[in-house]
């Protein structure tokens, strides 16, 4: 494998049963890019991310994140990736400053290294005000916001986002992607999957899910020019329409 | 070592913030324990007397009297006919009707024997079998005053012949019911809210969705497990120790065994039934789920454990799957060291079952918590 491609994937399946959710999809994410993994609703990303975190086995075919392969070595994927899922997964019931440091516990950060980063994070949030109130207390925006920090306390290579900016105002959707163009410049995978047509623009390169399969993958320029649109929206629809 | 003082650390705030859980873990168990330990008697009291007296004399009104004596015994009614005292009877009104038939001390004098018509209402079967006691025992205290009347006026040679019981009641001379439920009513606490707890504890991330996070991070399944069971060990032995001063203060129990040994036993204990509920959180999808599979197994813990009804007299299957109830072990030991004051090689064979048992619990719990499914 070459040290550029983070994530390799081939022939990925999974079944439930029956059920096909994900069927045999190969694609390749090299390191720094910002990947989209659009789809519509159970075409199967979320599936497909699980089995790429290592929270789902998956039935059949060869990945590899991290330099790790999925099959044997989920746990040490783990140390080297962040994922924000997409329901807020944050505890409501502690602070925000209890979260960052249970959180950097977990990943075994030291006790200095974890105020130093909370410091930090707390800045940049901009959450200064609200630093020892209640997570459950923050606006969806400000949680999705902090969740993302969270995720990429532990400097991993990769950061898995399932739909990270689903109910968020315009404003927190647009200082999201700042963060996200912020992570990639340091050299973080980001491999994002989100509904938003306009977000797919800001990506190097999506995938497009129908139905378990990878129906097209490439850069949104050249998505478009392959299905003679002007926007991703009309790709999509092109693609999700069958 | 560090991975799980942060989610100790986490679990305790988590406990502490919820102001709709504090309650239930530390008042309530002091309430129930209160309120079961002066409700949950078997000692059969006020039982409702009444009696229909043919006889009329000297003779039969010392016999009832008897009864009045007696602190069991609440007697309410002379009746004038049967008829209306098994009417009372089927409305609830009395529980035993005494019949004293006509010339009763006249055949007793005469023929030195009698016959007494007892009806108990049976359909509780063990208090009428206790009341039964009761009254044979105020009639053959009668009896025996009786007789030595009627020797003395027959003026006969032949001395009574009796032998009688004196029984001794160790390790709870006063009868004391409290003496014998307090210990089974803390072992009833401490394990219902330690397996509620715990068992509803994971299941809750899982709802919330916070344990797909933790899942995701490359925390050790066993660090885990120690981290978010710790927490509800450590509330498991406060109750312990809360409801132990309660016994003493409040019920003035005696301790006679010694405090280190029950805490020993406790210790493993408790990890068997926090077992028992990371096992149920694993196979259980929402809190709904676990608390009710959690109400079943505590129901079946509790009424085959003998804290209400001995073991003994339960049928042959049903003993041996007793077997395999940590409740019994425990409710055994705590009485055993605290009335009996029985030590460590008393106690060490279930102490060693239920080590096994805490071993095989844990085992499955931490083998049932799958990171990646």
């Amino acid at each position: 494998m070459s040290d550029n491609k983070v994530i390799q994937v081939e022939k990925l399946t999974k079944m439930f049963g029956n059920f096909t959710a994900v069927n045999a999809i190969s694609f390749e994410v090299e390191k720094g890019e910002i990947f989209g993994f659009l789809g519509a609703n159970g075409a199967g990303k979320t599936t497909a991310m699980k089995m790429l975190i290592g929270i789902s086995n998956p039935t059949s075919g060869k990945a590899n994140v991290a330099g790790f392969d999925v099959f044997t070595r989920a746990e040490d994927i783990k140390k080297n990736i962040g994922y924000m899922s997409q329901k807020f997964a944050l505890y409501d019931d502690l602070t925000v400053k209890e979260n960052i440091t249970f959180f950097g516990g977990i990943y075994g950060l030291s006790r200095t290294k974890i105020k130093e980063k909370s410091a930090v994070l707390v800045e940049e949030l901009g959450l200064e005000a609200v630093a020892n109130k209640l997570v459950g207390a923050l606006p969806l925006g400000w949680k999705q916001k902090l969740s993302f920090s969270v995720a990429l306390l532990h400097n991993p290579k990769i950061v898995f986002l399932d739909e990270p900016t689903g109910g968020v105002d315009p404003i927190t959707r647009r200082q999201f992607w700042e963060m996200i163009y912020k992570a990639a410049n340091h050299g973080t995978t980001v491999f994002v999957t989100t509904h938003y047509m306009d977000e797919a623009e800001y990506c190097d390169r999506v995938s497009i899910m129908v139905n378990g399969k990878i129906e097209a993958l490439g850069t949104p320029r050249k998505l478009k020019e392959q299905f003679k649109v002007d926007n991703m929206n009309d790709v999509f629809l092109k693609l999700a329409r069958g | 070592m560090k991975t799980i003082l942060y989610i100790i650390q986490k679990e305790f705030k988590q406990i502490f913030r919820n102001k709709g859980m504090l309650p239930i873990i530390f008042v309530l168990p002091i309430l129930q324990l209160v309120i079961l330990s002066n409700a949950a008697t078997f000692e059969v009291k006020n039982i409702k007397f009444g009696y229909i007296d043919h006889d009329r004399t000297s003779t039969s009104r010392a016999l009832v009297e008897k009864f009045n004596a007696s602190t069991y015994f609440n007697v309410l009614k002379n009746y004038p006919s049967e008829t209306l005292a098994s009417s009372d009877m089927l409305k609830g009104n009395v529980d035993i009707i005494l019949q004293i038939p006509q010339h009763f001390e006249r055949d007793l004098q005469k023929e030195k024997s009698n016959t007494l018509g007892i009806t108990i209402n049976a359909i509780d079967g063990a208090a009428a079998g206790v009341e039964n006691v009761y009254i044979s025992q105020i009639i053959k205290n009668f009896n025996k005053n009786i007789k030595t009347d009627l020797v003395q006026v027959s003026d006969t040679q032949i001395q009574p012949i009796s032998i009688e019981t004196i029984p001794l009641f160790w390790y709870n001379e006063t009868l004391n019911y409290k003496t014998y439920m307090v210990p089974g009513i803390l072992v009833l606490l401490v394990t219902m809210i330690t397996l509620f707890l715990s068992g509803m504890n994971i299941v809750r991330e899982k709802e919330i969705g916070t344990l797909e996070q933790i899942n995701v991070t490359p925390i050790k399944k066993s660090q885990f497990i120690i981290g978010k069971l710790f927490p509800f060990w450590v509330i498991g032995m406060g109750l312990l120790s809360v409801g132990l001063i309660l016994a003493r203060l409040i019920f003035n129990i005696p301790i006679i065994g010694s405090l280190p040994l029950m805490y020993l036993y406790t210790s493993v204990y408790l990890l068997v039934i926090l077992g028992i509920g990371l096992f149920i959180s694993n196979f259980t999808d929402t809190q709904q789920q676990a608390m009710f599979i959690s109400w079943f197994f505590v129901v079946i813990f509790i009424l085959m454990s003998g804290l209400f009804t001995p073991i003994e007299s339960m049928p042959k299957w049903a003993q041996m799957v007793t077997e395999f109830n940590p409740v019994k072990y425990f409710v055994e030991v705590m009485r055993m060291v605290m009335l009996k004051g029985s030590g460590f090689s008393d106690i060490l064979t279930r102490l060693l079952k239920t080590v096994v048992y805490a071993f095989i619990m844990n085992g499955l719990a931490v083998w049932s918590y799958k990171k990646t499914n």
